[in-house]
């Protein structure tokens, strides 16, 4: 009998590493929503003189390959500074849990942005981000690359379910290619706004679909 | 290893009855001719006539003539050839609208979802809550162009059982055909086409651990149909190709084989699994109908956890059951149901459903609470959702 998942996913999905809340980190980072299924949280416990990570750890609402992704992306983000953690990608995490399922390919990518997110988050808290970007359609795209499609299993970017993106003086509106009652529309067009609304030059978001 | 599994997935498939396979046996050895060899020799004889002897008892259980039972591949040749059959035989006499409910199982809605991209008119009637039939849209629904109306007895996935004898009378009132998937009713619940106005029921044998690839369709007497698959005559020239024999025996032996004893049975262990999840495990929600639901279904959310999760760690610890989140199929796509009944996603991820069956035990529904309220908690503890967000 072999299941479609490798023995070290089973064997993180059972015993995941690094979990639970942490209480006062320096940096952390929240990936996903009910809605679509999987979502995870990342701590971060950064030293300030090395910018090491010292401690890490995740919560999880998602499948088994959401936990195992989790739990691989703690432990190989445990010792790394900021700069090494940020190049982790989702194929060395699924190529160290022995394979991953493609069709699990977006319960599993949230972890890696779990962790971005909580870095970006030290970042910004600590003045590492010196600049504030203007917010133009690259930026959009970018920010909504951590959109889920979850009929596809991939963002909804790459899955070109945006037809157009206009950014006019902080207002943002984002037109997707699907029906606005699509079982996955309300879900996707919370997420949008909930990724955009928080850059620091928009008033509002506008999230549009075809009919 | 499976036999350590306590298998509650019983909606999905049932184990076959020893018994059954022994009536099967002799028409797999013995009597392998087929059915329409009756005038050429013996052994045709005898198969033809274990063919009509399990066609009768399909018939006597619905309350049906033996000549107005179709013997099929399953559920979803039995739906397919009802509402395309009738589509089909009405085309030009009336115009080409079918109803179905949201909540029908893919025998049906995809089934009508196709033929809706072929051009013909299909309504998705609503239901509340719990998952009963809004009666008053389908009254509204039906126009004098409408065919039929395809609503299931029960549904597959939350257990609620449809008022089958008020839809029947609505559609006989408006003077429309009503076929119902009656796959996971059948036997667990009465239904007499003598006393109720239906024209079409599917069945099935693989529900009532009879096997799997057999079912049969009911047709009243009468009723518009024309075949959907060509080949030769069998079947009352509706359904072409050489009788499943053995199959129908099978069937029919299953049939036979249920009492009501064992559908109480059923009841007590749902009751069981209803009544200590809800008081022994916090943040759940029961899904479809407290009163009116099938005596073998019993289908609860378990809030700020997600489905396939819970059902993997069940696995580990030997139970087999399912859920409606996404995870859990290859579609991507949560239950349609739990959306149906007006469900949100994360109630639709967090959804188990536990179907019981001739060989389940109360001891199995009291172990499974127990496992289940270590998963849940385990799995509350790192999800980054709880009550007090």
């Amino acid at each position: 009998m072999t299941f479609p998942y490798s023995k070290e996913v089973l064997e993180h999905f059972r015993n995941p590493h690094n979990v639970g809340k942490m209480e006062d980190p320096d940096g952390k980072g929240l990936e996903g929503s009910a809605a679509c299924g999987d979502m995870v949280a990342v701590y971060l416990k950064v030293n300030p003189d090395t910018l090491i990570i010292e401690d890490i750890s995740f919560e999880s609402y998602g499948c088994a390959s959401n936990i195992a992704t989790a739990s691989i992306i703690t432990e190989l983000a445990k010792g790394k500074t900021l700069e090494d953690a940020k190049k982790i990608t989702w194929k060395e995490a699924a190529e160290a849990l022995g394979g991953l399922p493609a069709v699990k390919a977006h319960c599993s990518v949230l972890a890696v942005e779990g962790l971005r997110s909580a870095i970006r988050d030290y970042e910004e808290k600590h003045g590492m981000v010196v600049e504030d970007e203007p917010t133009d359609e690259e930026v959009i795209k970018r920010r909504l690359k951590h959109v889920m499609n979850p009929i596809k299993g991939l963002d909804i970017i790459r899955t070109e379910l945006v037809m157009k993106i206009e950014v006019n003086e902080g207002n943002v509106r984002v037109v997707i290619d699907l029906p606005s009652h699509h079982q996955f529309a309300a879900a996707i067009k919370e997420d949008i706004i909930e990724k955009l609304e928080a850059l620091w030059d928009v008033e509002s978001v506008t999230v549009d679909f075809i009919s | 290893m499976f036999d350590k599994t306590v298998y509650l997935d019983n909606a999905a498939s049932t184990r076959l009855d020893e018994r059954v396979l022994e009536a099967m046996k002799p028409y797999f050895f013995d009597t392998y001719a087929v059915a329409t060899s009756e005038f050429g020799y013996s052994m045709g004889i005898e198969s033809k006539e274990g063919l009509e002897r399990s066609r009768k008892v399909i018939a006597s259980a619905l309350g049906a003539d033996a000549n107005e039972i179709v013997f099929t591949s399953g559920s979803t040749e039995s739906s397919n050839m009802a509402i395309k059959g009738v589509l089909s035989a009405l085309k030009g006499k009336k115009d080409d609208h079918l109803i179905v409910s949201r909540l029908e199982d893919f025998d049906v809605l995809n089934t009508a979802k196709m033929l809706e991209k072929q051009g013909y008119k299909v309504d998705f009637i609503d239901v509340d809550s719990e998952g009963v039939l809004d009666l008053e849209m389908l009254k509204a629904a039906i126009t004098p162009q409408t065919a039929l109306v395809s609503i299931q007895y029960a549904n597959q996935e939350i257990g609620t059982v449809q008022d089958i004898k008020a839809i029947a009378d609505i559609c006989k009132e408006k003077g429309v055909l009503l076929h119902t998937d009656a796959t996971h009713s059948f036997t667990r619940l009465p239904l007499d086409v003598s006393q109720v106005s239906v024209d079409l029921v599917t069945v099935s044998a693989h529900t009532i651990h009879g096997p799997r690839g057999v079912g049969a369709l009911y047709i009243r007497e009468g009723t518009p149909i024309n075949k959907w698959m060509d080949g030769g005559f069998q079947e009352f020239d509706l359904r072409a190709g050489i009788e499943n024999i053995p199959g129908a025996v099978g069937f029919a032996t299953a049939v036979e084989l249920v009492t009501p004893e064992e559908n109480e049975q059923l009841k007590a262990m749902r009751d069981r699994i209803i009544e200590r999840v809800q008081s022994e495990i916090s943040h759940v929600t029961l899904n479809g109908s407290a009163t009116s639901r099938l005596p073998q279904n019993a289908n609860l959310t378990f809030h700020y956890v997600e489905g396939e999760s819970i059902t993997l760690h069940l696995d580990m610890m030997g139970f087999a059951v399912s859920t409606g989140s996404a995870c859990f199929s290859r579609s991507l796509e949560a239950s349609h149901v739990i959306l149906g009944i007006g469900g949100d996603h994360e109630r639709a991820h967090g959804s188990l459903r536990f179907s019981f069956g001739r060989f389940n035990t109360m001891e199995d529904a009291d172990a499974i609470i127990d496992a289940l309220k270590e998963v849940v908690e385990n799995l509350r503890a790192i999800s980054p959702l709880s009550a007090d967000d």
